[in-house]
């Protein structure tokens, strides 16, 4: 195990190197003076660019502003909003809390229902529930999510009028306790539907496939023979099995959510770092559009080790393999 | 031709698949053509601002009395280039960079793969939006930002399909002439691991143009371009008073998106020889 967990690490650390590389290219690629890339549109205090001109070594050769970039970057620095008047890290930092609580009952229901909807297609190839779960994955994949947030905004909150169409709480009223829990759920649901419906077409594929896998092993036919029913072969011993894919899955398109995210917030005026992404393309604060995309890919690299230990954990035949072949 | 006509006789076994093959044709014919109607013309402004769709405007007005249904008429242009082209880039970008990584093995399989596997672990849309913002927002870069993220995707199929056709006896039989290990690659093996890929290539023209529509909502495209994406992105401020500005440049785009999945779905199910036979 120990050396299945170094050599992931391993991996994740080269990934990351590439990311940061990737960053001092796409800085290098703006046209025009690269203290350009590193300051963006915003007015900046006179005497400032010269310091980051200094600071990122701009007048140098190409491999030692690399390196001063790498160094930079690894202490944490991500640079200045003066859009903002704040850093760049703690500008995301700040905004990561509404984001998160975006995301993640978003990714939660959108398992619960993929697995839900993948156990009730799988063992009926060509039934209602299987054209139920393409029909739902097809859309999934096709619909451009912010636009499906723009029509449960004209549904659910112009006409209906039963839930709010913008923000995370409501401005008028200050509420407190469980009064504003519920605000905030009140809220949380149409933006939260529009991230989540993504992930049940990805999870609800993965769930069928590795559901239908699994009911071809031996052990589903020795449960058959012990006279077991339908329900309790599916739930306590098809279901186990089939879950590794299905949280794998999950696990490796947190990035994928994390984007949702971004559109998302757009339409709903969520005030995460989709938000903060946005207002900075209007400013054409170029800090921040690095940081969150440093941030976010870091994030992804550090989920997709934990995914592949949990795997592991999971399974004890993935870590034996890695062992016997290395 | 007898290849595309028993294409086309398989592709008939999957109604869906051609029932989305004609739409896209129809689209293909609606972007070429629109241009020569002078009624479609999305930038002519009118004083019939924000009208309701009726019979006088089918799918209403915007703000400045631009049809809508211009608009989306004219969309089929961007959205189309960006897919057609982002596509036909990564998908020949992949084959060279997939056929070469399975064909010849070694280190530049292992580069291929981890770069690749690069591509599929960080999150591409964020990439793109901060190239194009940093960059420009013109349609070559866009096209050139879709094509860069995908591409990896051509080359994992690719290079699979060209390790299975590099091990079959056919191609042993054609080194025995004494032809150059680069003419088996070129003549022999990739025409016979192409077919899937086609297929893969379908389905990116469908990202492709979800992509595009993304950054335009996001602002992120020329606001002299008429596209689906830079209509939802106006229509953002009237979702309260005007919800046909919003409805149907996302209903083109969802029906486009899901036109080429469909599509790519059935072409992938003909082509490919794992579950075609």
């Amino acid at each position: 195990m120990r050396s299945y967990v170094l050599s992931r690490l391993g991996w994740g650390m080269l990934i990351v190197f590439a990311i940061l590389v990737l960053n001092f290219v796409i800085v290098h690629l703006v046209p025009g003076d690269p203290v350009h890339a590193l300051l963006g549109d915003f007015p900046v205090p006179p005497g400032y660019a010269e310091q980051v001109r200094a600071d990122f070594g701009l007048d140098q050769p190409i491999a030692t502003q690399l390196g001063l970039y790498l160094v930079n970057l690894a202490q944490g620095n991500l640079g200045f909003s003066f859009a903002n008047r704040m850093p760049v890290l703690d500008l995301i930092l700040a905004r990561l809390g509404p984001t998160l609580l975006l995301m993640l009952p978003a990714l939660f229901f959108a398992a619960v229902l993929g697995i839900v909807l993948g156990l009730a297609a799988a063992p009926r190839a060509g039934s209602v529930q299987d054209s139920a779960l393409t029909a739902v994955s097809l859309f999934g994949y096709s619909v451009p999510i912010f636009w499906l947030g723009q029509m449960l905004v004209i549904v659910f909150a112009i006409d209906l009028g039963w839930l709010p169409a913008q923000g995370m709480k409501s401005m008028r009223e200050e509420l407190t306790g469980t009064g504003a829990v519920l605000d905030v759920l009140k809220h949380l649901l149409l933006p939260g539907f529009s991230v989540m419906i993504y992930y049940v077409a990805i999870v609800a594929r993965v769930a069928r496939a590795s559901v239908g896998e699994a009911l071809h092993h031996d052990y589903v036919l020795t449960a058959q023979a012990k006279g077991l029913s339908r329900r309790t072969i599916l739930w306590h011993h098809v279901l186990p099995n089939a879950m590794i894919p299905v949280v794998t899955v999950i696990g490796y398109n947190f990035g994928l959510s994390l984007t949702g995210a971004i559109l998302v917030e757009t339409v709903f005026a969520w005030p995460g770092i989709g938000n903060l992404f946005i207002t900075s393309i209007t400013n054409r604060d170029y800090p921040v559009l690095q940081g969150v995309f440093l941030f976010a890919a870091i994030s992804v690299v550090i989920i997709n080790i934990l995914t592949d230990l949990l795997y592991a954990l999971l399974d004890p035949r993935v870590r034996t393999t890695h062992e016997r072949s290395a | 031709m007898n290849a595309a006509r028993d294409f086309a006789a398989k592709l008939a076994r999957h109604p869906s698949g051609l029932a989305a093959g004609a739409f896209i044709a129809l689209l293909v014919v609606v972007a070429l053509s629109v241009g020569f109607v002078p009624q479609f013309d999305p930038y002519s402004l009118s004083n019939e601002s924000m009208q309701a769709p009726s019979t006088a405007a089918l799918l209403g007005t915007d703000e400045l009395g631009r049809s809508v249904l211009a608009g989306v008429l004219y969309g089929t242009r961007v959205s189309l280039t960006v897919g057609f082209f982002a596509a036909l880039f990564a998908t020949v970008i992949g084959i060279l960079i997939g056929s070469a990584a399975g064909f010849y093995g070694g280190w530049l399989d292992i580069m291929v793969m981890r770069v690749s596997e690069f591509f599929q672990v960080i999150p591409s849309f964020i990439l793109a939006a901060v190239i194009v913002a940093m960059t420009g927002t013109g349609l070559p870069q866009i096209i050139a930002v879709v094509s860069l993220l995908a591409w990896p995707q051509v080359a994992r199929v690719m290079r699979g399909e060209v390790m299975r056709v590099k091990q079959l006896e056919f191609v042993d039989g054609v080194r025995c002439l004494g032809i150059s290990e680069r003419d088996v690659l070129a003549h022999e093996v990739i025409p016979n691991a192409v077919a899937p890929v086609l297929a893969v290539g379908t389905l990116i023209v469908g990202q492709a143009i979800l992509l595009e529509a993304s950054l335009s909502f996001l602002g992120l495209s020329s606001p002299e371009v008429v596209s689906w994406g830079r209509m939802l992105n106006s229509g953002q401020r009237f979702l309260f008073n005007a919800w046909w500005l919003s409805f149907f440049p996302g209903t083109a785009i969802f029906v486009t998106v899901l036109a080429f999945n469909l599509f790519g779905d059935a072409v992938g199910a003909v082509l490919n020889p794992r579950t075609a036979r």
